[in-house]
């Protein structure tokens, strides 16, 4: 790993100043993506600045209709919450299904939306819940915020702060995960909510999550397993890998798809 | 070079690092606490789980740099003297290990989930030790020593 600048603002705004007095920097919340690839020298900031110090990015809210998460809430604490776990339980499930203890201890939500690992949880349930990312100065939907591998529309200076979840009528997440990593070799989150019944998936394809326009259509003329089991996705631009190949990936997703619908009860 | 100052097992320790010095190394290299180990160096083996501000984490992907104030344990910091903590006592009862370079890890992750839980199942046991891979033992006997160590804890570390 190269060495970089550690800088640890205790507001906001030093945060952003500190971003954009370093064109080559980053920010760090609990580090397991950033320290992952930065170990692999696939990143290589010359700054990282932490988030930890920042007042205000702990806390998650009921707002009635939806919960807000903020950015630097673990995997552990959207698991544990009692908020999470009343309004959209499976929400705290996906967080639960996370990596593992220690991963789901230091890991944020606001680090995984904004790394946007393909193989990442979070993806799915943004775009399926119909999420919206708060960020310091805007908000995005997460229809528009992922925008493929490792790719959001985030700016270099932009911190989010937060992510509001619309509360579904029914939604569920099924993953395949990969033993060692844990990550989704394919993972799909069925939403029955407010815009409708969503399905994304995450793991499977390189551009990262993708909603399946069919299923989606099957599901709002009848809302069952057996309405998706018979649509299978393209294997076109699906991950190929030790774990799965691409072909396989592709019917995991209509697998896991099936059984989150039926795990939406 | 920037100072990080932290308590670890109880006494305020500084050190000048580099940005990118990790926890662990921090710990072993800067403090000589070699009882948290690195095994494979990407979060999922488990071998260097230490407690930051109460909680079990992978100091192999946490800097130095994070943990600047916070409260660390090491394995080194259970014990009492010559008395072993709970948990690493029944580790010995219940020969929770074979070869040992997973244990100190696997001691830190099972006080973690002791704390939580002071009476967990085998079934609970085992999820939580997803992330402590122990290649010699086929983790029976870890997992027995795990649930006996919690209800010898007694809910409290």
């Amino acid at each position: 790993m190269n060495d970089f600048t550690y800088h640890a603002p205790t507001s906001l705004d030093d945060a952003v100043a500190a971003l954009r007095g370093d064109g080559g920097a980053k920010l760090i919340a609990g580090g397991h993506s950033l320290l992952p690839v930065m170990k692999l020298n696939l990143a290589a900031p010359s700054a990282l600045v932490s988030l930890a110090g920042v007042p205000g990015l702990g806390d998650i809210a009921d707002g009635g209709d939806s919960v807000t998460v903020g950015a630097m809430c673990s995997h552990a604490q959207v698991a544990g919450s009692a908020v999470v776990q009343a309004r959209i339980p499976a929400l705290a499930a996906m967080a639960d299904g996370i990596g593992d203890a220690q991963v789901r201890n230091a890991g944020t939500i606001g680090g995984s939306v904004a790394h946007n690992d393909p193989a990442a949880d979070y993806p799915a349930a943004c775009v399926a819940l119909g999420a919206t990312i708060v960020t310091d100065r805007r908000e995005v939907h997460a229809d528009d915020f992922f925008q493929g591998m490792f790719a959001t529309a985030l700016a270099d200076d932009e911190v989010v702060t937060a992510v509001r979840f619309p509360v579904p009528g029914r939604a569920a997440y099924a993953k395949f995960a990969n033993p060692a990593s844990k990550y989704a070799v394919a993972g799909v989150m069925v939403a029955d909510g407010p815009a409708g019944v969503r399905v994304a998936v995450t793991g499977a394809s390189g551009d990262g999550v993708f909603r399946v326009a069919e299923m989606e259509a099957a599901l709002g003329a009848s809302f069952s397993g057996e309405a998706v089991a018979g649509v299978a996705v393209s294997s076109d631009g699906m991950l190929s890998d030790t774990a799965a190949g691409a072909d396989y990936r592709a019917h995991l997703v209509t697998v896991m798809a099936k059984r989150a619908v039926e795990a939406c009860g | 070079m920037p100072t990080v100052t932290m308590t670890v097992n109880g006494m305020e320790r500084s050190g000048n690092v580099e940005g990118r010095t990790l926890l662990v190394e921090f710990l072993r290299e800067h403090l000589g606490l070699t009882g948290t180990h690195v095994g494979c160096d990407t979060s999922q083996c488990g071998a260097c789980v230490v407690h930051v501000n109460g909680t079990s984490v992978k100091s192999c992907t946490c800097l130095a740099a994070q943990a600047d104030g916070a409260e660390v344990t090491t394995i080194e910091g259970l014990a009492n003297g010559s008395d072993l903590h709970p948990m690493q006592e029944a580790f010995r009862e219940h020969h929770g290990l074979q070869c040992g370079f997973c244990t100190p890890g696997m001691v830190m992750s099972a006080v973690d989930l002791a704390n939580q839980n002071s009476d967990p199942s085998e079934h609970e046991v085992r999820e939580w030790l997803e992330g402590n891979l122990c290649r010699c033992t086929g983790y029976h006997n870890i997992v027995k020593a795990v649930q006996a160590g919690a209800k010898a804890m007694g809910g409290g570390s």
